[in-house]
């Protein structure tokens, strides 16, 4: 890991990334959302509605994710001093709370012809709603830390604390069972006819491309900014 | 199950929110990481004028 310590040879390295991940992950959400929209039938209970859930499930997971790499950078920030964890956690946060907001959006509207309502304090809902406050807490706590080192262990700190919420949300399902349907996506298989299933994995893929495709952006708009910072200082003191 | 609502005003509303959303963080980053680097590539030939 230490070996991309330096940020310009991180740059050289995600220069390329970047277009890749992005023209990848388009191609393989414009796949799956076609296949969502078009291909597949609509299920025998929700009817059409079922749709949602291709955009929805990698959104979820994308929100979650995201704080979960605000998380690993955070360790790293703290525990090896990484030169570039603080950047990469900052470079997560935007991203995951807009996915965590699409998250949200995405799901009240689907609830509203399902459940025969837009919201309700349910246990996935609520967590999920915490998990984009979370965000912005972090975003405004990571922006004005700025490049004092202080106030970027503080924000590295809170992103750790923040984790917390994530198994919250993933057992929420479990522990109050309430309106939100329970797990039907596992690591031992799926309860989701196949015909109906195989858009996902392609949707979670290709917008998770994208994410990383977005992340890299931000952590080289960020270095590139440090970097002019970093001149004009020499520059004022020359 | 309500079956009384139409699905598809639903449907193309969660779609517009995703694909939208999604466009927007891919400009924005895009137009932010653009003039990032311009900035950094005008110093940097400044500084070797």
């Amino acid at each position: 890991m230490h070996r991309f310590a330096n940020p310009a040879r991180f740059v050289r390295l995600a220069r390329p990334l970047t277009a890749w991940f992005g023209w990848i992950g388009v191609g393989l959400v414009a796949l799956a959302l076609t296949g969502g929209l078009m291909l597949t039938p609509p299920d025998y209970l929700q009817g059409d509605t079922v749709r949602i859930m291709y955009i929805h499930i990698p959104s979820a997971w994308l929100g979650m994710a995201g704080w979960g790499g605000i998380a690993a950078a955070s360790f790293a920030q703290l525990v090896w001093r990484h030169p570039l964890a603080h950047v990469a956690a900052r470079a997560c946060a935007v991203p995951g709370a807009v996915y965590a907001a699409i998250c949200l959006i995405t799901g009240s509207i689907w609830g509203r012809p399902t459940w025969g309502t837009w919201w309700e304090w349910d246990g996935r809902l609520t967590s999920m709603l915490i998990l984009f406050f979370l965000y912005l807490a972090y975003i405004a706590l990571a922006q004005a830390a700025g490049r004092e080192e202080g106030g970027q262990r503080i924000a590295a700190i809170f992103g750790l604390v923040g984790a917390i919420n994530l198994p919250i949300i993933h057992f929420s399902v479990l522990w109050w069972r309430t309106l939100h349907q329970g797990e039907s996506i596992g690591l031992t298989g799926s309860t989701i006819d196949e015909r109906i299933l195989w858009p996902i994995p392609i949707s979670v893929v290709g917008f998770s491309l994208i994410f990383l495709s977005v992340v890299l952006m931000r952590m080289r708009a960020l270095l590139a900014e440090a970097k002019v910072e970093a001149r004009l200082r020499r520059m004022a003191s020359a | 199950m309500i079956a009384a609502l139409d699905a598809w005003p639903f449907v193309i509303a969660a779609y517009a929110v995703a694909v939208i959303a999604t466009i927007g963080l891919l400009g924005f980053s895009l137009a932010a990481l653009r003039r990032a680097e311009g900035r950094a590539d005008a110093l940097d030939r400044q500084s070797k004028n």
